[in-house]
C-alpha cells in the first residue's frame, strides 16, 4: 500500500511539486491555453514559444496539487526544443502511459524520455488522480492546436 | 440534562453495530490486510443504518406497489405507508401538518422547486433575492438560473474571519426591493449554524418570505420550522442516513397553496383535457410522476432510527467529537481550521500548509481515513476565505474518538512525507 503512494509521489515528484521549473509567464509567448480541473480548483495556464513550428520555450504557472504541479513541470522540460509534432507525440504518450495497462506508445519517443515520463506513471494506481496528472498536458495540447482552454471534464 | 449524562447513554460502539459498511476494510491487496475504514465523510452522504436497509428491503419484498392510483390490496397498502413517511416527516420538522412537506428528487430540486415555481411567479425585474456567502452550489445556481430569466438582482451576505454570518450587513441589505431571502441553516463548509429565527423575524418585518436550506441542519440538531417561522425549509434523506434520490420540501401551506406546478405529469392533476387541465392541491400538485416510494419508506426507516437514539443524544456525541477533534488538529503544526464560528456543527475544514488537499486526501485514504477534499461546492467561500480547495472531515453519529485520532496520525504521515 505505501509502496503504491512511494510510487506515485516518488522524489522527483516530490521535488518538482515543491519547486517548479519554467514556473513563468514569458514575454513572447505566441500561445497559451488554460488548463482547469473543476472538480479540485486545480488550474493552469501553459504558455508556448512557437518559433519555425518548434516550442522554443514553454512555462506554466497557477496552482494545483503536487501531482499537477510536478507533472506541469516536467511536462515543460520535456517539450522544450521539440517540434509541435513531437510534442504532440509526447502527449499522447504521455495519456498513454497514465491510464492504460498496456499503454500503446507511439514511435520515435527515444529511451531517455520516455523513462521520464514513466516517473508519473504510479499515477495509473490512483485514478482519481490520474486528472491531476495530465491537466497541464492537456492544456500544452490545446496550446498546440491554437485552443484558448482544456477542461478535465473533457478528458 | 447534561452533555455528561447523554454522553454516558449514548452507546457508539452499539450504534456502530448497526451500520454493517462500518466494520469493512479498504484497500485490501493480495495477501496484505486493509485497514479499517475511517469514515469521515458524512457531510457528503451518511451511512445506511441496517435498520433503514432492512425497512426498504422488506417493503420491496412484501408492499412495493405503485401509490396513488389502484384500487387493489397492495397499492393500498403502498399508499398508506408512504403518507405515514409524509406525516412522520411533518413531524420531524413540527410542520403544523403534513400538507406542508413535499417529497422531491433532492435538497437541489427542492429549491430549484421554489425558485422555479414561486420565482417565476412573484419575482419580477430589479427585486432582489439575498444570499450567503457560504451557500453550497445548490442555494445559488438556481438563482442565477431565475436572474438570467426574469433579471432578478441577487444580494450575498458576507461572513466574518470565523464564519460568522454578518448580521448587520444582512439587515442593510434587506430593503423594499427584497422579494425573497434564500439561507443555508448550517454550512457544509465552514459547520456554521445560522441564527434562522432572527433571519426569519427581519425578513417578515418586511413581508419577505424565507428559505433555509436544511441539508446539513437537520443531521445534527433539532429543527423547529414554526419555532423559526421558515416559510420554506429544504433537506434531503441521503444526508440523514436515508437513501439517495430524495428530498424534502416543506412550505408554508398559504405559499404553497399560490405557486404553480412545477413539473406536469401525472398524479398531480385533477382532471386533464385538451381544452384546459385542473391541479390537485399541494403538496400532490408538486409531486408529478411516480415518486421514489421505496426511498420515502427509507426516509421514515431513518427518522424512526434517529428518534431511537434520541436527536439531543446524537446532537451531544457530535459536539463532544467535534470539540476533541478540534482540539487534536489544532495541535498539528501548520494546519489551519477554516470556520470557527461558535457553536458550530459537527463539520472541520482545514488547510495544511505546503500540501494540496488532493495530495492529502489521496495520503489519508491510504490509511483508510474518507474525508472530502475540494472546494465541497462552494467556490465563493472557497475564494472568500483565500484558502482554494480544503480538506473536510465530517462527523456523524457513528464516529468515534478514535476515529479523530486516526486522522489525525494520518495527516502527521502526511506531513513527513512531503517534509512539510
Amino acid at each position: 500500500m505505501m509502496d503504491d503512494l512511494r510510487e506515485l509521489y516518488q522524489e522527483v515528484i516530490l521535488d518538482h511539486g515543491k519547486n517548479p521549473r519554467n514556473f513563468r509567464h514569458p514575454d513572447d509567448a505566441n500561445r497559451e491555453a488554460k488548463g482547469e480541473n473543476p472538480m479540485c480548483g486545480d488550474r493552469f495556464m501553459v504558455y508556448l514559444t512557437l518559433k519555425d513550428g518548434v516550442v522554443d520555450d514553454v512555462a506554466f504557472q497557477g496552482r494545483g496539487c503536487a501531482i499537477s504541479t510536478a507533472s506541469a513541470s516536467m511536462m515543460t522540460e520535456l517539450v522544450h526544443g521539440k517540434t509541435a509534432a513531437e510534442a504532440e507525440k509526447l502527449f499522447h504518450a504521455f495519456h498513454e502511459l497514465c491510464t492504460q495497462d498496456e499503454p500503446d506508445i507511439p514511435e520515435g519517443v527515444d529511451d531517455e524520455t520516455m523513462e521520464k515520463l514513466m516517473v508519473m506513471s504510479g499515477v495509473r494506481q490512483f485514478p482519481v488522480r490520474v486528472k491531476c496528472a495530465t491537466l497541464a498536458w492537456h492544456a500544452m495540447n490545446a496550446a498546440l492546436h491554437g485552443e484558448a482552454s482544456a477542461s478535465s471534464d473533457q478528458f | 440534562m447534561s452533555d455528561a449524562i447523554l454522553n454516558q447513554a449514548y452507546d457508539v460502539q452499539r450504534v456502530r453495530e448497526d451500520f454493517p459498511i462500518l466494520a469493512r476494510s479498504v484497500h485490501a491487496r493480495k495477501g496484505k490486510p486493509g485497514k479499517p475504514l475511517v469514515y469521515l465523510d458524512s457531510g457528503a452522504s451518511a451511512q445506511k443504518p441496517r435498520q433503514v436497509i432492512q425497512a426498504m428491503t422488506r417493503f420491496l419484498e412484501e408492499d412495493y406497489s405503485n401509490i396513488h392510483r389502484g384500487v387493489h390490496f397492495l397499492s393500498q397498502t403502498a399508499t398508506d405507508q408512504f403518507e405515514a413517511v409524509r406525516t412522520k416527516v411533518a413531524r420531524f420538522l413540527n410542520a403544523p401538518n403534513d400538507r406542508c412537506i413535499v417529497f422531491t428528487r433532492s435538497s437541489t430540486e427542492a429549491i430549484n422547486l421554489v425558485a422555479s415555481s414561486y420565482g417565476r411567479t412573484f419575482l419580477n425585474e430589479g427585486d432582489e433575492v439575498i444570499l450567503s456567502i457560504m451557500e453550497h452550489h445548490a442555494n445559488i445556481v438556481p438563482w442565477q438560473l431565475l436572474q438570467a430569466e426574469k433579471k432578478i438582482v441577487i444580494k450575498v451576505v458576507p461572513c466574518d474571519e470565523d464564519g460568522v454570518l454578518d448580521m448587520d450587513a444582512y439587515r442593510n441589505l434587506l430593503s423594499d426591493r427584497t422579494k425573497l431571502v434564500a439561507i443555508t441553516h448550517c454550512s457544509n463548509v465552514l459547520g456554521t449554524v445560522t441564527p434562522a429565527k432572527t433571519i426569519a423575524r427581519l425578513a417578515h418585518e418586511r413581508g419577505v418570505p424565507v428559505l433555509f436550506d436544511g441539508s446539513q441542519a437537520v443531521v445534527h440538531g433539532t429543527v423547529d420550522v414554526q419555532d423559526i417561522d421558515a416559510d420554506f425549509y429544504v433537506f434531503t434523506a441521503h444526508k440523514l442516513y436515508g437513501p439517495t434520490g430524495l428530498g424534502v420540501l416543506y412550505g408554508k401551506y398559504d405559499l404553497l397553496k399560490k405557486m404553480p406546478p412545477y413539473q406536469g405529469g401525472g398524479d398531480m392533476i385533477e382532471s386533464v383535457s385538451f381544452e384546459g387541465t385542473t391541479f390537485k392541491a399541494p403538496p400532490s400538485r408538486f409531486e408529478a410522476g411516480t415518486p421514489p416510494i421505496t426511498e420515502v419508506i427509507g426516509l421514515g426507516a431513518a427518522i424512526d432510527y434517529i428518534e431511537a437514539l434520541g436527536r439531543d443524544a446524537i446532537a451531544a456525541h457530535e459536539h463532544d467529537l467535534l470539540q476533541y477533534a478540534t482540539q487534536q488538529l489544532s495541535q498539528v503544526d501548520g494546519l489551519r481550521i477554516v470556520g470557527t464560528a461558535p457553536g458550530k456543527g459537527p463539520i472541520i475544514s482545514f488547510a495544511l500548509e505546503g500540501v494540496h488537499p488532493h495530495d492529502v486526501g489521496t495520503i489519508v485514504d491510504q490509511y483508510g481515513v474518507a474525508v472530502r477534499v475540494g472546494r465541497h461546492c462552494a467556490e465563493p467561500l472557497a475564494e472568500r476565505f483565500g484558502v482554494g480547495p480544503t480538506v473536510r472531515a465530517s462527523f456523524g453519529l457513528y464516529n468515534t474518538r478514535e476515529e479523530a485520532d486516526a486522522l489525525v496520525q494520518s495527516l502527521q504521515a502526511v506531513k513527513e512525507f512531503f517534509g512539510a
